[in-house]
């Protein structure tokens, strides 16, 4: 009992530690490399690996190969929505600075995923269904979450107060998280000209694993080219923020005061 | 926890569930207008007035494809395999419109109770597999 007291009070010392931008920015810089590491590690093989040596599909042929960036992308840009949200209501009620600034920092990039989501399924829809775009319910809400994402960038751009700004575009983001299970289940829920789940996290997926390895790699590789971009996002943001402060004078200028 | 923490926290769930059943009654109002194509069983017995725009999805039935030879007419029969409404088209077909593959038509009824299309595209199914898996499946 008394060592998990110690075990949860170390951990929330932990968690506290990175509410203080000073440590936030020493520490994200030591990760930051691994995290592009790691990015390099599962990108480079996972896309040789999906574009070279996995097997061509039995119906399309080569052009089924747009998967390995369009399900991470798709994916990632839902995942980021839920991550921004989850910061956002961290910094709603806890009134973290640091909450606040990584859940605005998750704007743009989740904007970026879902721009090259539409992009590339538009690219493969033309020689697969015949058409760019269509109005069918999963392209449909994944229009809408980029219009979320471009709807918190505007808000937090329109007001000057940058804590203000984040507690604001925060709601928004925590509004629209009811959009991600009408993204997930459009094709559940009605007909669609987009099919149905291939890759389930529970149960059997209906692609062969020749073709799921280098998807999982591609998968992982999205998660580690998120989290290097917001923290380094971040990172600069804070610095922004606090250019007047004693910290930021100490660890960039390394002026001692 | 404390006092002004759990009440904004109160709030944002508040927001959250507040926003959550707005949507879903909408969706849920609105759900037959948010289905992108309906199946020959949804539209036979049921009164579509002729020339009505609306989308026909099913399977193309194999064997029942017919290409006329001088033009680009075609036609073949949609199935769900309850109901088979016949569908002609005059244009250029998705690459993967095949006999035995999902298909969606979107153009009106004619009298002759025949599907009338003016673009057809090709739904392919969730399933990713090589060649031979295919054929050792069959």
């Amino acid at each position: 009992m008394t060592s998990n007291t110690s075990l949860w009070k170390h951990t929330k010392t932990w968690f506290h530690r990175w509410g203080s931008p000073a440590w936030f920015y020493r520490t994200s810089g030591l990760i930051i490399p691994w995290l592009w590491a790691g990015f390099f590690l599962l990108a480079v093989p996972g896309l040789f690996w999906g574009l070279f040596i996995a097997p061509a599909d039995y119906l399309q042929g080569d052009s089924y190969r747009i998967i390995f960036i369009h399900v991470p992308s798709a994916w990632q840009s839902m995942l980021i929505f839920a991550v921004m949200a989850g910061f956002a209501l961290i910094g709603m009620v806890w009134r973290i600075r640091v909450a606040e600034t990584l859940a605005m920092c998750c704007a743009p990039i989740g904007a970026a995923f879902t721009v090259v989501t539409l992009i590339s399924g538009s690219l493969w829809g033309k020689p697969t269904w015949g058409t760019f775009w269509q109005w069918d319910g999963r392209m449909t809400s994944e229009l809408v979450l980029l219009f979320l994402y471009l709807g918190v960038i505007g808000l937090q751009q329109a007001i000057e107060e940058p804590r203000r700004a984040a507690r604001a575009a925060g709601l928004l983001a925590l509004v629209g998280v009811v959009n991600l299970p009408i993204i997930h289940y459009s094709v559940e829920w009605w007909t669609t000209l987009h099919q149905g789940t291939t890759v389930s996290l529970l149960g059997e997926s209906s692609i062969a694993p020749s073709m799921l390895w280098p998807l999982l790699l591609m998968v992982g590789a999205a998660k580690f080219f998120f989290a290097a971009n917001l923290l380094s996002r971040t990172r600069n943001t804070l610095l922004v923020q606090d250019r007047e402060k004693n910290w930021v004078r100490e660890t960039v200028w390394g002026v001692k005061q | 926890m404390t006092p002004t923490r759990k009440r904004r926290l109160k709030i944002a769930l508040f927001i959250l569930i507040g926003a959550g059943s707005a949507t879903s009654l909408m969706l849920y109002a609105l759900s037959d207008n948010l289905l992108y194509f309906q199946s020959p069983s949804d539209v036979v017995g049921t009164v579509i007035p002729e020339g009505k725009r609306f989308r026909l999805g099913g399977l193309v039935q194999p064997g029942s494809v017919h290409r006329d030879p001088d033009s680009l007419t075609v036609s073949f029969v949609v199935t769900d395999g309850q109901q088979d409404i016949t569908v002609n088209f005059n244009g250029i077909l998705p690459d993967l419109f095949r006999e035995g593959q999902g298909v969606i038509a979107n153009g009106s009824l004619q009298a002759s109770g025949q599907f009338a299309a003016r673009e057809v595209l090709a739904k392919h199914d969730e399933n990713y597999m090589p060649p031979e898996v295919r054929d050792s499946l069959k």
